[in-house]
């Protein structure tokens, strides 16, 4: 298989609202830099894919406005999945195993701020029987984290301590929306208080892959996709163990995670609980840093914050900050879709 | 590295018509996943990966609907994704399935595109006011009426060429047992009188609003050899995009549709598309778009595609048949609607088209588009193997 790395990796500084710009606009700072940290420009693009969601947008066909962002003049190939960008760039990577591309503008976006995303995102569920009755994602994931609690797997205090831990760690991060001292708060949905929930937001994030020696050429320490994989589960929670997550563990099994170990891990855990579930599933140690940018709990900017995770473990590979890394993505109530990719860099 | 060749092994369609109250979103898409299964003669189990496309989440008032149909679809346990690239996307679903076959990532692979337009309304969905941008004005005929406009005056094609594709396509439809749009009546003289909706686009040579589903199982060479039928061999495949709206903007003939076709031509060493493509299923919503892509994908010269219409080469038993089954002209589950032309030209490449078969057709074209004219994707089937 060919070998393929990510080159360069940029976000927006995520916030709660952006009202006074268009998703265009929150978008094209993120293009210009990313191209930039490669000198590329979108010509020199062999394959272009993005993600995001027309629900979020309010409006149909809301892709094609960023589209006219990017600059495709000469037209240009290119693709858009209804999903987070993590598996945009599942799909760039299966262009450039085939061989049509070298290089892959990979981006993202979604702006949570215009609407009530609580409610909006009721409407990805069954839509006969559960989405008639409007509940929303809070309560969902609540019901996980009490499976998991009546489980003995966890309890409140050991969920404070993540929340904690991830809004300390993301002081580090410039782009983080929630950061520093944030109290627990009060019960959104019992047993999670607002600080066991993800900050809502807006924001955008853009990577760029290439192939073997152009990634040489392009960046002095690729992040080198040694596997990627993802899964999905059943939709109807009744029939899901949702104290557990066969799909992430059966992706990360086929994208090689437990060949060796990592040493560093960024979880799209939007909820606490699920960083317990994540850890379980991806078999992850105490020496293994989680989530060292602060992960979705410090910004969740939806169909981005899957992408970021993988920007982030790529990024911490440019940086020398990790050999080894595992990247995880999720879609779907209580994680019913799961996404792992394992990073590495040259040995040094 | 050479990419490993894609076929064709199993098709599927459900029944299209305007509401398909007898099943739910997860029933329609089930029956056309089946149905492809079933002419492949294989099991769920067979399937490593599950690629499904749709048009705006707002035509069903599902947010991506893909979650829950994993269990309809067979899904759990697998890989799913879902694409959406306005309406071309049932062609790019299509060709993102087949990468992951190319790019040996996957044996055998499940793609379906559906659209169930019933359960929403696609000219509300298309028509919500965004303050400071270009509303699409009533739907895509206000749209497409203009450009339909320009072509005519710019190739000084006469006013009845949209009435002879609508009067063909309908006839083609009655040949095509999945079509939606049976009009056993049909007269050219019924086409020519139905009302102006945009004008110059009549009644008669829009699309209908339909529900359907259509579902391929594309496999490597190996799951080839053990298929029960002959395979359909894809010998290239392109997608391309430009913006919406910018100055020099051709909507008659837009850039994208030229290089996304020249692409596909030269990955199956086609040097004449006129000679050596046999039947062409191309993504037809308005009568008048038949000449423009003839002349937008090379098959005529510009100013020249209106004259192919109106001197019966694209009519079934003509030199140059396009749209067999009746097209989107006859049967239009929008998202769908791309992959059904992909299906289609695949089918006619493996002599399975049934009473719209074209005898001896060897390299068929399938086309779609979608957005303002900006995105197309496209492949050429064949019945022999490329050469790898």
């Amino acid at each position: 298989m060919r070998d393929i790395a990510l080159v360069a990796f940029a976000q927006t500084d995520h916030r709660r609202s952006s009202d006074e710009l268009s998703e265009v606009e929150m978008l094209m700072p993120v293009l210009h830099d990313v191209l930039a940290r490669t000198g590329l420009k979108t010509a020199d693009i062999g394959f272009t894919c993005s993600g995001s969601s027309d629900y979020l947008a309010g409006r149909a066909f809301s892709f094609t406005l960023a589209l006219d962002g990017v600059g495709a003049w000469p037209p240009i190939s290119e693709s858009h999945v209804e999903m987070d960008g993590a598996w945009a760039l599942y799909e760039a990577w299966t262009k450039l195993l085939t061989g049509d591309a070298d290089t892959a503008l990979v981006y993202s976006y979604g702006k949570s701020s215009p609407g009530s995303v609580r409610d909006v995102l009721t409407r990805q569920l069954d839509p006969y029987y559960v989405a008639p009755l409007w509940p929303d994602s809070v309560a969902l994931a609540a019901l996980q984290a009490q499976s998991l609690i009546d489980a003995g797997e966890t309890d409140e205090p050991a969920l404070a301590a993540v929340a904690a831990r991830s809004r300390t760690d993301a002081t580090a991060n410039p782009h983080a929306q929630l950061s520093g001292s944030v109290p627990q708060g009060d019960y959104l949905v019992r047993p999670l208080r607002a600080g066991d929930c993800p900050p809502i937001g807006d924001g955008a994030a853009a990577v760029v892959l290439a192939a073997g020696e152009r990634a040489r050429e392009l960046c002095e320490r690729p992040a080198w996709i040694r596997g990627i994989d993802h899964r999905i589960e059943a939709h109807g929670l009744g029939v899901r163990d949702l104290t557990d997550s066969p799909s992430a563990r059966l992706a990360a099994e086929k994208a090689g995670a437990f060949e060796r170990p990592v040493d560093t891990a960024e979880l799209h855990a939007p909820f606490t609980s699920q960083e317990v579930v994540l850890r379980k599933a991806l078999r992850l140690g105490e020496d293994v840093r989680v989530n060292p940018s602060g992960g979705a709990l410090a910004a969740n900017p939806l169909m981005a914050a899957g992408l970021i995770r993988i920007g982030e473990a790529a990024a911490a590979i440019h940086r020398g900050d990790s050999d080894r890394a595992l990247a995880h993505a999720t879609s779907g109530p209580c994680l019913q879709q799961n996404l792992v990719a394992v990073l590495e860099g040259d040995p040094r | 590295m050479s990419k490993e060749p894609v076929a064709v092994v199993g098709i599927g369609q459900t029944k299209h018509m305007a509401a398909r109250r007898d099943v739910s979103i997860a029933g329609l898409v089930r029956e056309a996943a089946r149905a492809a299964l079933d002419d492949a003669e294989l099991t769920w189990a067979a399937v490593d990966a599950v690629v499904i496309g749709k048009a705006p989440d707002f035509f069903e008032g599902v947010m991506m609907p893909e979650l829950y149909l994993a269990d309809a679809l067979g899904a759990v346990g697998k890989p799913m994704l879902r694409v959406h690239t306005a309406g071309s996307v049932g062609g790019s679903t299509a060709l993102v399935a087949a990468n992951l076959i190319a790019a040996r990532v996957h044996g055998t692979v499940l793609t379906l595109a559906f659209e169930k337009q019933s359960e929403s309304n696609a000219m509300w969905g298309l028509s919500l006011p965004i303050p400071f941008q270009q509303p699409l004005l009533a739907g895509a005929g206000g749209f497409f009426a203009p450009h339909v406009r320009a072509y005519m005056r710019r190739t000084g094609a006469p006013d009845h060429i949209g009435s002879l594709v609508a009067y063909k396509d309908r006839r083609n439809a009655l040949k095509n047992p999945y079509a939606h749009l049976h009009e056993h009546d049909i007269t050219l003289e019924k086409v020519r009188s139905s009302p102006m909706l945009w004008d110059p686009i009549r009644y008669s040579e829009t699309c209908p609003s339909s529900d359907g589903a259509c579902a391929m199982v594309l496999t490597d060479r190996a799951g080839a050899a053990r298929a029960p039928r002959p395979p359909a061999w894809m010998l290239g495949g392109a997608m391309r995009s430009e913006p919406t709206l910018f100055a020099g903007k051709d909507f008659v003939s837009p850039r994208a549709g030229k290089d996304c076709a020249a692409d596909v031509y030269r990955q199956a060493q086609i040097a004449d598309p006129r000679r050596d493509i046999d039947a062409v299923e191309m993504y037809v919503p308005f009568s008048w778009y038949e000449p423009m892509w003839l002349e937008n994908l090379g098959f005529a010269d510009e100013g020249e595609g209106w004259k192919l219409t109106e001197s019966g080469v694209t009519e079934l038993d003509g030199d140059l048949p396009v749209n067999m089954s009746g097209g989107v002209l006859s049967t239009n589950p929008i998202g769908a609607s791309g992959m059904i032309r992909f299906a289609e030209a695949a089918l006619q490449v493996r002599g399975q088209a049934g009473e719209h078969q074209v005898d001896g057709a060897r390299r068929v074209l399938g086309h779609a588009y979608g957005g303002g004219s900006q995105f197309f994707s496209m492949w050429l089937v064949g019945s022999e193997r490329p050469n790898a």
